[in-house]
């Protein structure tokens, strides 16, 4: 991706449209949206209003059916599928409401996981894979498996896992979602410091207004569009 | 390299079901090894046959006799190098149940004819001077312990003297090894003069010859030259090569090629369904992780190599404790020397034992592993939500 102040991301007129049987559902509808480098943004919206699917789009995770994604400067819904893979393993951290984490590995070995995919050295992984879990303060529970974490952990060893490559971009979908209050304030929390700390540009999707508030900037999907109460 | 982990993860995460998938394996390559060992020791004298060394036999049955005269005869065809006369005696020790192969030969043209067959010069030496002598494989020796200088009697219902007894007395003079892991060292080989001294009737006759050819490029022309030397006799002869001829005594019991590829079919057919299920049920459960590691930025190809390598590695670690365990246990020798004297898994059968398990983990993992490739990364993330 280039460092100069362009916008990080840009959508363009952007529709998506899934099949049911016959019936045809539009899940966005000519959504436009800008996002910063460095912002911390809120994607807020009742269930179907399409917060979701902007997030797949954005991550690579989906096409839209009609539209342009731009991220970094480069137009990611006309890569093929192996490119756009790859864009993903360099430039997109994930995180997920329910973790996502593989129940059969430790939680460092989770971590490395998006490291399999580049050339670096076994040595040189688990260097990088110490350092993420030290930022999200895990380090004494490295060795434990998921299931001998706390949901609040579990989310730690996620976002470790969507910024042990040090990717531009974070997008995180409901990361509080499943955790009780103290944990979610400890996520959001760490979201924050590394949007303020190390310059991470985070999208995160969200139903609580308590979340959308620790965002710089929150927007609002309704009927998949912006609804007016956010600017673009 | 660094995949391995994930896969063997995969692995470990249904125990019992795993466990019970590699034992299925295992004891279909277990019977793959033994069925092997076991087709080895019903034909193997046949892998262990000369293209050089022909076989003349009574052209209607290999239990009609054939005149020995026809030994000079055979021996005067342009291209034959050596002859030497055999017949089956059937001989039994103490009991019935004791029974194995024993021959009448000709010592110096049949050891020259059989180089396999090693033999010290001191016993060669003593079965020249000792009329009754008789030489017999390690194997056989072992099996009833006698040693050199015993005195075996054995009794023979197809071969009576004149006075209608069937007892013969033999001495041992000497042991054989052999130099062919696959050539039988149970068996018990005694003169020619004396047999033919002592037997009741058909004095004159052997059971086939063994002919030697100086090419076996040749052997074609030199079969029909000798069946045409006895056309028309009383005792027309079939010649063919020794491979042929061992085939057909294997075949006595059946087409055993046949019956064992018939059963390891059944077998591995069956492991098929079992391994390919617990993959696809593997892989179906875990529906959202594929899904995850794609989002991580695992390419199609990637998850699709990561399903197969998962099943190959249950078919390796499965076909290699079933095929080692069939391995370890012939290793030693036979365990019914008696029956079966030649009876260990051979090395080609060990090469084809990995490639049946290197096949047997794609075929049962391409399914589950293309399904896996097709899978949208949303989709899959969705069906979790």
């Amino acid at each position: 991706m280039t460092t100069d102040q362009s916008p990080l991301i840009r959508i363009a007129e952007v529709d998506k449209t899934y099949r049911r049987g016959a019936e045809e559902i539009r899940v966005l509808a000519g959504l436009s949206l800008t996002v910063q480098r460095g912002e911390f943004l809120a994607l807020m919206g009742p269930s179907g209003s399409g917060k979701s699917t902007l997030l797949n789009l954005l991550g690579g995770l989906d096409r839209p059916t009609k539209g342009t994604v731009e991220i970094g400067g480069e137009r990611i819904d006309t890569l093929s599928d192996r490119r756009l893979a790859g864009w993903r393993a360099r430039h997109v951290g994930l995180v997920f409401q329910f973790y996502n984490l593989l129940p059969v590995m430790t939680a460092e070995r989770n971590v490395e996981l998006p490291l399999l995919l580049t050339h670096l050295s076994k040595a040189e992984r688990r260097k990088h894979v110490a350092t993420a879990i030290a930022v999200v303060g895990l380090t004494h529970r490295k060795s434990h498996y998921p299931r001998q974490l706390s949901g609040g952990e579990q989310q730690r060893v996620g976002i470790a896992r969507a910024i042990v490559t040090d990717p531009t971009l974070l997008l995180c979908d409901e990361p509080t979602g499943d955790l009780d209050r103290k944990s979610g304030d400890e996520i959001l929390s760490l979201l924050q410091t590394l949007n303020r700390e190390q310059g991470k540009t985070i999208i995160m999707v969200t139903h609580d207004p308590h979340a959308s508030a620790r965002a710089s900037r929150t927007v609002h999907l309704d009927k998949g569009q912006l609804s007016a109460a956010a600017p673009a | 390299m660094k995949f391995l982990y994930l896969v063997a993860c995969n692995l470990r995460r249904k125990k019992l079901r795993t466990l019970l998938t590699l034992l299925s394996i295992g004891i279909a390559f277990f019977l793959f090894g033994l069925l092997g060992a076991l087709k080895l020791a019903l034909t193997g004298d046949v892998s262990s046959a000369n293209a050089d060394r022909l076989m003349t036999r009574h052209k209607v049955s290999i239990i009609q006799m054939v005149p020995i005269s026809y030994q000079a005869r055979i021996a005067a065809i342009p291209g034959v190098s050596g002859v030497t006369a055999q017949t089956w005696f059937g001989g039994i020790y103490q009991d019935p149940k004791n029974f194995f192969a024993s021959m009448p030969v000709e010592p110096d043209e049949f050891l020259k004819m059989y180089p396999e067959f090693v033999v010290s010069d001191a016993h060669r030496q003593a079965w020249r001077t000792t009329r009754n002598g008789a030489i017999v494989g390690r194997t056989l020796m072992e099996r009833f312990q006698w040693k050199v200088g015993d005195r075996v009697p054995l009794t023979a219902p197809i071969w009576r003297h004149a006075d209608g007894s069937d007892a013969w007395e033999f001495e041992i003079v000497g042991t054989y090894e052999t130099a062919k892991k696959s050539v039988d060292t149970s068996q018990f080989f005694f003169r020619y003069d004396y047999f033919d001294e002592g037997r009741g009737q058909n004095k004159g006759t052997i059971s086939w010859f063994a002919v030697r050819v100086n090419d076996a490029a040749h052997a074609d022309a030199i079969t029909a030259a000798v069946d045409r030397e006895f056309a028309n006799s009383a005792y027309e002869t079939k010649t063919e090569p020794e491979a042929a001829m061992m085939q057909g005594f294997a075949q006595q019991v059946g087409d055993i090629g046949a019956i064992i590829t018939g059963i390891l079919g059944a077998v591995f057919f069956t492991i098929l369904l079992v391994s390919g299920n617990t993959i696809t049920q593997g892989v179906r459960e875990r529906t959202e992780e594929i899904g995850v590691l794609k989002a991580l930025g695992f390419t199609n190809t990637l998850v699709l190599g990561l399903v197969l390598a998962e099943s190959c590695l249950l078919a390796v670690l499965g076909g290699v404790g079933g095929l080692g365990a069939a391995w370890l246990m012939t290793v030693g020798g036979s365990p019914v020397p008696s029956m079966l004297p030649v009876f260990y898994v051979p090395t080609q059968h060990l090469i084809l034992g990995a490639g049946l398990m290197v096949t047997l983990g794609l075929v049962t993992g391409a399914l589950p592993a293309l399904q896996a490739m097709r899978l949208g990364v949303s989709e899959a993330l969705r069906r979790q939500a």
